[in-house]
């Protein structure tokens, strides 16, 4: 299964990155290698076996609906690039706003 | 022409009110100074992982539960990549294809019948960060100098309900919308109100001509406030698509937004990218497998859900489908209703005035005493109308009791109300003179200029009796 340039330009979109000539090309190289290595799974016959979405067994984690103390205003902002009073600054956003996607 | 049908499905977004974010312990809810309710986890800083809300997942079966749903054995939380400031993972965690409830249907009763809503799913993700748009030399979004991000929100658990395209008109979308609405606030798991957007939904909506088996294209209805702008914004998009077939186009999938002003849609600004989330298990988080005897109680927990409510005070009241609807509008209502009636006054008496005059009172049906209530309205027609508007309003008082007001009699003596009659016809000659005249509706103007002058004391049947004896003379 060989990646196409087309698909690293997609997915290098999605990722909001820019790549030059080179890095697409050494990228549809390596990206190809590691499908190609992580398709040997599908030469074995594994019909019986479920999907593993985890690797661990255990289930049910949960934590009770108690509140715990948040972060004071200068933690939650010691990484911000920008900030506006007590909001993050961000580049306009130009599209109306997502009503959770 | 051939005829047009409507085909719309809805998903819906229900705000959880738990005290605590999905999955930290960051408290939910409206207020707060914006991003003082945000910690490592909700923020995205390297490291901090997830655990999700117990309380959030036994809702989420719970509604799952009055939703017909089946309760999964086996549900997974998965990653939902995409680039947002209101996102700042890079993802929302959501469920994808194996959500934690399934399969469901949601009974709409109506007048002319129940209608049944399949539900394909119901699932449980995180909310987005609200993002406020500042600057700009129109105001409006585009063009805005730059935004606001602010986390309280983000991570507040979300439940997501999507419909089966078994809608068949605007009208039913908003009847569905509000008995879900009404269901799930009774349930006791959300406010569910969509002015504060904890109630949010979006409409897929296409047509097909009468007697087609499959479905045409459709668009995805946004931006929708109330319930009446969605059946408005529904409307107006079957109307476009109607229109776009019979000029012999074709209806293209896009998202649109409704205007309410122009009362038109229109398409939003196409992402650049089409929809490509790359979903994949989320890694942070183990799967849930809802225990049965945990499902089995969160079901015995139901209270009777006000779709069924409905149809059970019909029968056992003997209610038009009408009365019976706008009884069961809230659970308290429903209650002070059932609360009088099995006391034995008159089933439909107490529905006419828990209708009009007490709900015109504004009175919260919840801190009423039913039983006090129950006496003054079995008494209304032996006491003055105004001292049982007056009973009403204040019928929420703690010190409410239906003595205050039985005491007050009603004055139905002849002798004493003849003389009051004979004066009040006397003084009204031109008036006495159209009534024999044949405008009969002026029975009405004698008998009010006669309880004005008693205060409302007057008997008003025995004061109807003596002004049409008098006047028929």
């Amino acid at each position: 299964m060989a990646i196409t340039r087309e698909d690293v330009l997609h997915v290098a979109a999605l990722a909001q990155l820019e790549l030059s000539e080179q890095e697409i090309a050494r990228l549809t190289e390596q990206l190809g290698d590691i499908l190609e290595a992580v398709g040997k799974v599908s030469e074995l016959d594994l019909s019986d076996v479920p999907p593993t979405s985890h690797p661990l067994s255990v289930v049910n984690v949960f934590r009770p609906d108690e509140p715990r103390p948040c972060l004071p205003l200068e933690d939650v902002f010691a990484n911000a690039p920008e900030r506006d009073g007590d909001h993050f600054r961000v580049p306009p956003t130009g599209v109306a706003e997502e009503s959770s996607a | 022409m051939a005829e047009w049908e409507s085909v719309i499905g809805l998903e819906i977004h229900v705000q959880l009110k738990t005290r605590t974010k999905m999955f930290c312990g960051c408290e939910a809810g409206f207020g707060g100074e914006p991003n003082t309710r945000t910690c490592p986890v909700c923020l995205a800083f390297p490291g901090a992982l997830p655990v999700p809300n117990a309380t959030a997942v036994e809702w989420t079966i719970k509604l799952g539960h009055a939703l017909n749903c089946r309760i999964a054995e086996h549900a997974v939380f998965h990653r939902k990549n995409y680039f947002y400031p209101d996102n700042p993972k890079g993802y929302q965690i959501s469920q994808y294809d194996e959500p934690l409830c399934l399969d469901g249907s949601f009974v709409v009763p109506a007048e002319d019948g129940d209608s049944v809503v399949g539900i394909v799913r119901a699932h449980l993700e995180e909310d987005a960060a609200k993002t406020v748009h500042v600057g700009g030399a129109t105001g409006r979004i585009v063009g805005a100098a730059h935004s606001n991000v602010d986390f309280n929100r983000g991570g507040t658990p979300l439940v997501e309900i999507v419909t089966r395209p078994d809608i068949r008109s605007a009208e039913q979308a908003k009847r569905f919308l509000q008995l879900l609405r009404q269901t799930i606030v009774e349930l006791g798991i959300s406010d569910a109100e969509m002015e504060k957007g904890t109630l949010r939904a979006d409409a897929n909506v296409s047509v097909r001509q009468v007697g087609e088996t499959g479905y045409r294209t459709r668009s995805e209805l946004k931006n929708m406030n109330s319930f009446n702008h969605i059946a408005r914004g529904i409307d107006a998009e079957l109307r476009r698509q109607i229109e776009t077939w019979e000029s012999g186009r074709e209806v293209v999938q896009e998202t649109l937004d409704y205007e309410v002003k122009s009362d038109t849609v229109t398409p939003r600004r196409r992402k650049e990218e089409a929809d490509d989330y790359r979903y994949f298990p989320e890694p942070d988080l183990v799967p849930l497998a809802p225990q049965r005897d945990l499902v089995e109680r969160l079901h015995g927990e139901l209270p009777e859900l006000p779709g069924a409510r409905i149809r059970r005070f019909e029968e056992q009241y003997g209610l038009s489908y009408y009365d019976a609807e706008v009884l069961n509008g809230s659970a308290a209502l429903a209650a002070l209703y059932e609360q009088v009636a099995l006391d034995g006054v008159d089933a439909k008496a107490v529905s006419n005035v828990l209708m009009n005059e007490f709900s015109a009172t504004g009175v919260d049906p919840a801190t009423v005493n039913g039983a006090e209530l129950g006496k003054v309205i079995a008494a209304r027609a032996t006491i003055p109308r105004e001292a049982f508007m007056r009973a009403l309003a204040e019928s929420g008082d703690p010190e409410f009791r239906s003595e205050t007001y039985l005491g007050e009699t009603l004055v139905g003596d002849r002798s004493e109300l003849e003389p009051l009659v004979d004066r009040i016809l006397a003084g009204n000659p031109g008036q006495v003179e159209a009534y024999r005249g044949g405008k009969e509706g002026l029975l009405g103007f004698f008998v009010g200029q006669v309880m004005k002058e008693t205060g409302g004391k007057a008997d008003p049947r025995i004061v109807n009796e003596l002004l049409r004896d008098k006047l028929s003379a």
